[in-house]
């Protein structure tokens, strides 16, 4: 990330070019449609926009606000673009890094075609943590948000609040280290835009080392203290690239394997399958967090899935769609250091 | 008539001893556990065992589940790698139960909970052994009231 050009310029330098490749994508008839973000409804949003004509490629924006995942609108869950006479229509879409990598690792697990899909790179410079200003900021209602220099100012009726970006940029895009789509080398005519290709992405994951070293009972109330304020209204699982599932594990009801309650037990049992589910596949958007109307913050979990995949199978998603994900692979050889052994 | 001694009203809640669902696999472990004990060979009372056909069959809700009922501990045991009846089911378990251990762990649940070990259908001795020692791990750890509902 450049960091001397000032956060308003670059964003806007990225705009600028994303508009000009998804123009020229329209015009030579490459893309059917593009999905991009477009202005929110409300100050400190973004929305997901489908475009199919060059007139509205002046709609598409990139800020620091643009916090969705894509990707989602690709899954299988959603319905497919087609057109009655052509079929399946081609799709671009603007791809920030876990964009890039939620599209590439749907391919990997056979749920979408990439044949059928242009990932626009974007050399994403971060979201912000939405919840985190608007805790601060309280009960008053933000009017307007703007980017100047580094720093995100909020205003509303009457106060004006300047936030540090670097200070409040989300947890994961602190860690990220795939700011940028990665480049399948296989298919070049997939990536436009910026990508760049990775190898050898080097983590040391200090920031969860802290969580990691209290005591179980430490951990515990820590855990539990964030998830307590959970009302299950799964809006992590709706924003998540990779919950595409037709029925959810806890919408099951034949048999009803959890509880359905708010209490601490059922939370905690959401959670903990739900990281279960994500083990390998979590392409560290962070859009679970962000979308939480609670604001619990899944970041821990999701770099600690990231971590054990990477320690133990040294495997990072949505890198490559021909390596299969360690959960539906095996290896004779795998580590079972946790398997209990005559003394 | 004598009255019952203190001795037997003490040695009546004198320990408490935790319950251990154990998930056995039918073709190594359940037989295993047969063989301990047509063998003879001693082995706590403190496991009760749920057969599955393959130790890949089981889900980490079965764990998880068990947890939140109440049960102690949990004991998993399949074929070791390489045996498995269905070439590769425990491998696939492998990956799984690596990863529930360590999550389960970092979700701040104690690393002795939820236990995992190979035993073949010829190693009745190695079964009571490894048992017991689960056994011993749970029962140090204590009563499992985390799951408890308030009300």
């Amino acid at each position: 990330m450049v960091k001397s050009m000032g956060l308003e310029t670059e964003n806007k330098e990225i705009e600028n070019n994303l508009r000009e490749i998804a123009r020229g994508l329209l015009k030579e008839k490459k893309v059917d449609v593009i999905i991009g973000y477009m202005e929110g409804t409300l100050p400190l949003l973004s929305q997901p926009i489908i475009i199919d004509s060059e007139e509205d490629v002046e709609k598409l924006i990139w800020n620091n606000l643009c916090y969705v995942n894509l990707a989602k609108y690709l899954v299988p869950r959603v319905p497919k673009f087609v057109n009655p006479e052509k079929g399946n229509l081609t799709v671009g879409v603007i791809s920030k890094g876990c964009v890039g990598r939620g599209l590439i690792h749907l391919a990997s697990e056979n749920k979408i075609n990439l044949d059928e899909i242009k990932i626009i790179g974007i050399p994403c410079n971060g979201v912000v943590n939405r919840q985190r200003i608007e805790m601060e900021i309280g009960e008053k209602e933000i009017l307007e948000v703007s980017v100047f220099g580094d720093n995100i100012i909020v205003k509303g009726k009457d106060f004006e609040r300047e936030f540090p970006y670097d200070e409040y940029m989300n947890d994961l895009c602190k860690t990220c280290k795939i700011r940028k789509p990665p480049l399948v080398s296989k298919s070049l005519d997939l990536c436009v835009g910026e990508c760049e290709e990775y190898s050898n992405i080097v983590d040391d994951f200090s920031d969860i080392s802290e969580f990691e070293a209290l005591t179980p009972e430490e951990k515990w109330n820590q855990i539990t203290e964030e998830l307590s304020v959970c009302t299950r209204c799964y809006a992590c699982r709706e924003a998540c690239p990779m919950c595409y599932c037709n029925l959810c594990f806890v919408d099951q009801n034949k048999p009803v394997w959890f509880g359905k309650t708010t209490d601490l037990p059922d939370v905690f049992v959401y959670h903990l399958i739900r990281a279960m589910h994500m083990a390998g596949r979590c392409v560290a958007c962070g859009a679970c967090s962000l979308v939480c109307p609670m604001g619990i913050d899944l970041n821990k979990i999701n770099r600690k899935l990231e971590k054990i995949v990477k320690e133990r199978f040294d495997f990072t998603s949505g890198l490559d769609p021909d390596v299969l994900p360690p959960m539906v692979d095996f290896k004779l050889e795998d580590a079972q250091e946790f398997a209990l052994e005559e003394d | 008539m004598t009255e019952p001694s203190v001795e037997t009203k003490q040695s009546k809640n004198k320990e408490w001893e935790p319950k251990i669902i154990a998930f056995l696999c039918n073709w190594c472990s359940y037989a295993g556990a047969d063989l301990a004990g047509v063998s003879r060979i001693q082995d706590p009372p403190n496991i009760r065992i749920v057969r599955v056909p393959c130790s890949g069959r089981i889900n980490a809700y079965f764990i998880i589940k068990s947890l939140t009922d109440g049960w102690d501990g949990v004991l998993v045991s399949g074929c070791h790698p390489g045996d498995c009846h269905y070439i590769s089911g425990n491998l696939v378990a492998r990956r799984r139960f690596a990863i529930l251990k360590e999550l389960l762990e970092f979700f701040g649940i104690e690393p002795g909970r939820v236990n995992f070990m190979w035993a073949s259908a010829a190693e009745g001795m190695r079964f009571a052994v490894l048992v017991r020692k689960a056994t011993e791990i749970v029962k140090k750890l204590g009563q499992n009231k985390k799951f408890e509902k308030k009300w």
